[in-house]
C-alpha cells in the first residue's frame, strides 16, 4: 500500500456544543420512575442548541481544522453521520457551501451505521492523493429516561487528508461484517431500540472487535504492546477497558472516552476521540481506532515527525472547555424534540423558503460573502444592486467578494427579545460591527451568564436559521456568539 | 423651483373612531365611524369627494389588499381610490397623498383615511410581518420592541447614560402619557399608572418593560382636505392648513455602513430638517405649541426629542425628567396620551395625531385644551430605527386672508 505511505492525515479539529446538561439534573427529573439513573448521574452531557444539528457541528469542526489550510485545493468532502437532517438532499453540499469550498469539490454523505465514521475515514484515506476533507458529526437521541438520553452527547470531528505535511499515516486497516443487531433505528423513527448490554459486550465487542483488531495489528506488523493509543467508542461504560485487557494492550493506552463533558456522540465519537488523541500524540506513536456496528472497522495509524507542526484552532480540548452549564432538564427535552411545549400563536408563522430565491442567493448567503466596493471601499452585506454608501452608489459589478465568517466583530447594539417566538428565549438580536467595517443585524446565540454589552467580542457560527415545521425544511445562516461562554 | 405645500392645503374635516379592543365592529365599520365624523365636520357631501387614499398595513387579517374594501365600505363610487402601505407611517402618507392632490389642482376635495383591525389575530402584540423571500433567508427574526430596544444600548454607549437614569427617563415618558390619556375619551387605555408599576413591569425586550410599549388597538382616522380658498368660501374660521409633510426612508446607511452609531433615528432627523425648512420653522423648541410623536416605545419618544432637534443630543433624559414635555411643560407632547394610551392601529395613528393637533389648534380639545396653540407637529415612524420610515408634518392656523 504505497499510496498510504505518502497520503495521510494532515490536520484535525473538533467541535462539542457549548451547552452541557448536568446529568444529575436529568436523573433528578426522572427519579420518580427511573431511580436507577442516579448511578449515571456523574458529569455533564453535551447537547445541541435548538439551532444546531449534524450539519452545523460539521461546519464548526471543519473550521477548527481548516484555519490556515487553503480551501480551494480541497478536492473532496465526506460527511459521516447517522443523524443528518436530510434523507434526500445531500447534507455535505450544505457543509461545503458554508465552508466556501470550490464548486468542483466532490461531495459524499455516509451513514446508516455506528461505523459510518470509521468506514468513511478508511475510504477517504484509501481514495488517493487529492487533498480531502473528512468530517464525522452526530447527535444521537435518547428517549426521555433512557440510558441513552443521560449518556449520549453530541460532537463532530474533522480531518484534512493529503500528501503534504502528513502528521499520521495509515499502516493498515481492515473491516469485517456481521449482522449483529445490538440496536437499530428504522427509517423515520426517533429513537434506537437496544438489546441487552451484557450480550452486546460479551458477544459483540469482546469477540468481534478483539478479533478484528488482532487481524489488523498482524497485517501492520505491530504487536499489542506497541500500541500507544487505543480508541474504541462505545455507547456504554467499561467496554474499551475490557477489550484492551483481552488484547494485551497497556491500560494507559486507552483513550479518554470524554464522558465527563460530552458523552457518546454516535458515529462521530471515535473520530472525536482521535482528534483529541492527536492533540497530545508524539511522533512515531501507534494509534488504533476501532469502530463497531454490524461488524467492525480497525485503523492502525502511525504519527509522523510532523505531528507537532499542526495545531487546530482550539481543538477538542478547547471545545470541551468552552462550556455553559445547564440544569433545566426540560430545555434538553425541548431542544431534542422530546416534548412539545406550548409556544403560542406566534409560533404559527409560516416559515416557507422560496427555493428559487435561496438558489439565487447562493453566491452570498451560505459563505456569508459581503461585497467590498471598489469605488469607495465600503464593505457591505447583503449585496444589493448599488453600493450602500450614499456618497458612492456604485454598481454591484464593482464589488469584490469578502467573506465575513472568520472576521473579528463586536456588539454594536443588542436586546433580549421575550415577545417573538423563539425556541430558546430570549432571542438576542442586535447589530454586529465587524472590525473591517461591515455591519449587519444578526441573531446572537449561546449567550451565557456573562451576557452581552456594547463592545462584547463575537465570532460567527453557522446555524439553523429557521425550521419550517410544516414542510420539514430547516434553513441555515450565520449567527454571532460571544467568544466567552 | 418647487415651493412646497405650505398653506396650499386646508384640513376642513377630521374624524377618529374610538380606539381600543373593538370586539363589537369590524374594519369596514371602523372606517365608517371615522369617515362620518370627518364628513360632518367638513360639512360636505360624500359625492363631493373626488379622490381618496386608504391606508392599511395588515391586510391579511383585515379587509384584504387594494382599495376596493375601502371603496366598498364607504361607497366611494366612480372616483379614484388608492391603497397605501408604508408601515406605521401610513397614516401620514395618505394625508400627504391627499394634500398633494389638492395642492396640484387636480381635485378640490380629497379624503385620507387609515384603518387597522389588529385585534382579530387571537394574540396580543402586532401581527406577523414577512420581510420578503430574500430577507427571510438571512435577516434575524425579532419583534418590533426588539428593534427599538436596541436604541437604548446605542444611546447608553454614546452618551454614557447609566441604565438606571435611562430607565427612569423612559418611565417618565410613559407616566406622563398615561396622565394625559385620562383626559382622552377616545383613548384605549385610560388609567393612571405609577412610576413603580412602570419600572417593575415584566420585560418585553430588554430594557423595555410592558409599560414602555404602546398598546395594540383597533382604530381608524380620516381627514378631508381642500384649498384654503374653498375652505374660506365654506365659512371656515380658525382654519388649519398644512405647513409641511415630509418623509425620509432608510436606504441602508444605518444597517449596512458604520456611518450610524445606533444611538438615534437618522430618518427622523432627515424628515424633520426638510419639514422645518418647508414650514419655515427656525427654532422648533420655542416655536411649536405642541407635538404628537410616534411613542411606540418610551425609548423612541426619548430619542425623538433629540431627533426633532428639540433637545440637544444627550439632553433628552434631562428635559424629560424636568417635565418639559408634560402637559404643563415648555412643549407639551402627547397631550392626548399618544400611542401609549390610544394604542397603535398602524395606518390610523398618523391621522390620529393630526386629529389631536387639528382639534387643539381650533380650541376643540375639551378638557385637554392647551392655551392658544397655533402650530403643532406630528411625527409618525414606520419600521424600526435602522430600517425605517419617518414622517414629520407641521399643521398650523392659517394666517392668510
Amino acid at each position: 500500500m504505497s499510496k498510504t505511505q505518502s497520503f495521510g492525515i494532515t490536520g484535525f479539529g473538533g467541535y462539542v456544543p457549548r451547552l452541557r446538561m448536568q446529568r444529575s439534573a436529568i436523573a433528578a427529573a426522572h427519579q420518580w420512575m427511573a431511580p436507577g439513573l442516579r448511578s449515571h448521574a456523574k458529569g455533564r452531557r453535551a447537547f445541541c442548541s435548538w439551532d444546531e444539528d449534524s450539519i452545523t457541528m460539521a461546519v464548526e469542526a471543519a473550521r477548527d481544522a481548516l484555519e490556515n489550510h487553503p480551501r480551494d485545493t480541497i478536492a473532496s468532502i465526506t460527511l459521516a453521520s447517522t443523524t443528518l437532517p436530510f434523507a434526500d438532499l445531500q447534507n455535505s453540499t450544505i457543509v461545503a457551501g458554508a465552508l466556501g469550498l470550490a464548486s468542483e469539490v466532490r461531495t459524499l454523505d455516509v451513514g446508516h451505521s455506528q461505523r459510518a465514521g470509521t468506514s468513511g475515514l478508511i475510504a477517504a484515506l484509501r481514495q488517493g492523493n487529492a487533498p480531502a476533507l473528512f468530517i464525522a458529526s452526530d447527535r444521537p437521541r435518547g428517549k426521555p429516561a433512557s440510558g441513552q438520553e443521560i449518556g449520549f452527547g453530541a460532537s463532530a470531528a474533522a480531518f484534512t487528508l493529503g500528501s503534504d505535511k502528513v502528521i499520521a499515516t495509515l499502516l493498515a486497516s481492515s473491516s469485517r461484517t456481521a449482522l449483529f443487531v445490538d440496536h437499530f433505528r428504522g427509517e423515520g423513527a426517533s429513537y434506537d431500540y437496544y438489546w441487552e448490554e451484557r450480550w452486546i459486550r460479551d458477544e459483540g465487542y469482546l469477540k468481534l472487535v478483539v478479533d478484528t483488531v488482532e487481524t489488523t495489528l498482524l497485517e501492520a506488523d505491530i504487536s499489542a504492546t506497541e500500541v500507544n493509543h487505543f480508541i474504541l467508542a462505545a455507547p456504554f461504560k467499561g467496554v474499551a477497558t475490557a477489550v484492551i485487557r483481552k488484547l494485551g494492550i497497556a491500560a494507559e493506552a486507552e483513550a479518554d472516552e470524554l464522558q465527563a463533558d460530552c458523552g457518546y456522540s454516535g458515529s462521530a465519537h471515535g473520530l472525536l476521540m482521535l482528534a483529541h488523541v492527536l492533540e497530545r500524540a508524539e511522533p512515531n506513536q501507534i494509534i488504533v481506532l476501532a469502530g463497531f456496528g454490524q461488524g467492525v472497522d480497525v485503523l492502525v495509524l502511525r504519527t509522523t515527525d510532523a505531528i507537532g507542526s499542526f495545531r487546530p484552532q482550539r481543538g477538542v480540548s478547547g471545545a470541551l472547555a468552552d462550556a455553559q452549564d445547564h440544569v433545566a432538564y426540560l430545555r434538553l427535552a425541548s431542544y431534542e424534540n422530546a416534548i412539545d411545549l406550548e409556544w403560542g400563536m406566534r409560533a404559527e408563522k409560516s416559515i416557507k423558503t422560496a427555493l428559487t430565491e435561496q438558489y439565487r442567493a447562493s453566491d452570498q448567503l451560505p459563505g456569508f460573502v459581503a461585497g467590498r466596493c471598489n469605488g469607495c471601499g465600503t464593505i457591505q452585506f447583503p449585496q444589493l444592486p448599488y453600493c450602500v454608501n450614499p456618497a458612492c452608489n456604485a454598481s454591484r459589478a464593482e464589488f469584490e467578494a469578502q467573506p465575513l465568517f472568520d472576521e473579528p466583530a463586536q456588539v454594536l447594539t443588542f436586546t433580549g427579545d421575550w415577545l417573538s417566538y423563539y425556541p430558546a428565549p430570549p432571542l438576542y438580536v442586535g447589530f454586529v460591527q465587524f472590525d473591517q467595517g461591515a455591519r449587519l443585524l444578526m441573531e446572537m446565540v449561546d449567550v451565557g451568564a456573562a451576557g452581552l454589552d456594547v463592545g462584547t467580542p463575537l465570532r460567527m457560527v453557522f446555524r439553523i436559521k429557521d425550521v419550517d415545521k410544516v414542510r420539514g425544511y430547516p434553513r441555515y445562516f450565520w449567527k454571532a456568539t460571544p467568544i466567552q461562554a | 423651483m418647487a415651493t412646497g405645500i405650505k398653506d396650499k392645503v386646508a384640513i376642513i374635516g377630521m374624524g377618529c373612531s374610538k380606539f381600543g379592543e373593538r370586539w363589537d365592529i369590524g374594519p369596514s365599520e371602523l372606517m365608517a365611524e371615522a369617515f362620518e365624523e370627518a364628513l360632518q365636520d367638513a360639512g360636505i357631501e360624500r359625492k363631493q369627494i373626488e379622490a381618496a387614499w386608504y391606508g392599511s398595513c395588515s391586510d391579511p387579517i383585515s379587509v384584504g389588499n387594494s382599495a376596493i374594501p375601502a371603496s366598498m365600505a364607504l361607497r366611494l363610487d366612480g372616483i379614484p381610490v388608492s391603497h397605501m402601505e408604508n408601515m406605521c407611517a401610513t397614516g401620514s402618507e395618505v394625508l400627504r397623498a391627499a394634500a398633494y392632490a389638492v395642492a396640484s389642482g387636480a381635485v378640490d376635495f380629497a379624503l385620507a383615511i387609515g384603518a387597522e383591525k389588529l385585534k382579530d389575530t387571537g394574540y396580543g402584540g402586532l401581527p406577523f410581518v414577512y420581510k420578503g423571500t430574500f430577507n427571510d433567508l438571512w435577516l434575524p427574526l425579532g419583534s418590533t420592541p426588539a428593534g427599538f430596544a436596541q436604541l437604548a444600548a446605542g444611546y447608553r454607549a454614546k452618551h454614557g447614560t447609566s441604565k438606571d437614569d435611562l430607565k427612569r427617563a423612559m418611565a417618565h415618558v410613559s407616566w406622563k402619557s398615561h396622565q394625559n390619556g385620562l383626559l382622552s375619551p377616545k383613548a384605549h387605555l385610560r388609567k393612571a399608572i405609577s412610576m413603580e408599576q412602570i419600572l417593575n413591569a415584566p420585560m418585553i425586550a430588554d430594557p423595555l418593560g410592558l409599560y414602555d410599549c404602546c398598546g395594540v388597538s383597533d382604530g381608524a382616522a380620516a381627514a378631508i382636505v381642500t384649498t384654503p380658498e374653498i375652505a374660506r368660501a365654506l365659512g371656515r374660521k380658525d382654519m388649519v392648513t398644512i405647513k409641511s409633510i415630509q418623509l425620509a426612508i432608510s436606504s441602508g446607511v444605518e444597517s449596512g455602513t458604520s456611518q450610524w452609531d445606533g444611538s438615534y433615528i437618522r430618518t427622523t432627523r432627515a424628515a424633520a430638517q426638510k419639514a422645518y425648512a418647508e414650514a419655515g420653522i427656525q427654532d422648533p423648541r420655542s416655536e411649536l405649541s405642541l407635538m404628537e410623536v410616534h411613542d411606540c416605545f418610551s425609548i423612541t419618544e426619548l430619542s425623538t426629542m433629540e431627533d426633532l432637534f428639540i433637545s440637544p443630543d444627550g439632553r433628552a433624559v434631562h428635559d424629560i425628567l424636568d417635565g418639559f414635555f408634560d402637559r404643563d411643560g415648555g412643549l407639551p407632547c402627547q397631550v392626548d396620551g399618544g400611542l401609549k394610551c390610544f394604542g397603535h392601529p398602524i395606518a390610523a395613528s398618523g391621522l390620529r395625531m393630526a386629529y389631536e393637533v387639528y382639534n387643539q389648534l381650533q380650541g376643540r380639545a375639551g378638557e385637554r385644551q392647551l392655551v392658544n396653540p397655533d402650530i403643532g407637529l406630528t411625527h409618525n415612524l414606520g419600521g424600526v430605527p435602522y430600517l425605517g420610515i419617518a414622517a414629520v408634518s407641521i399643521l398650523g392656523l392659517y394666517a392668510g386672508k
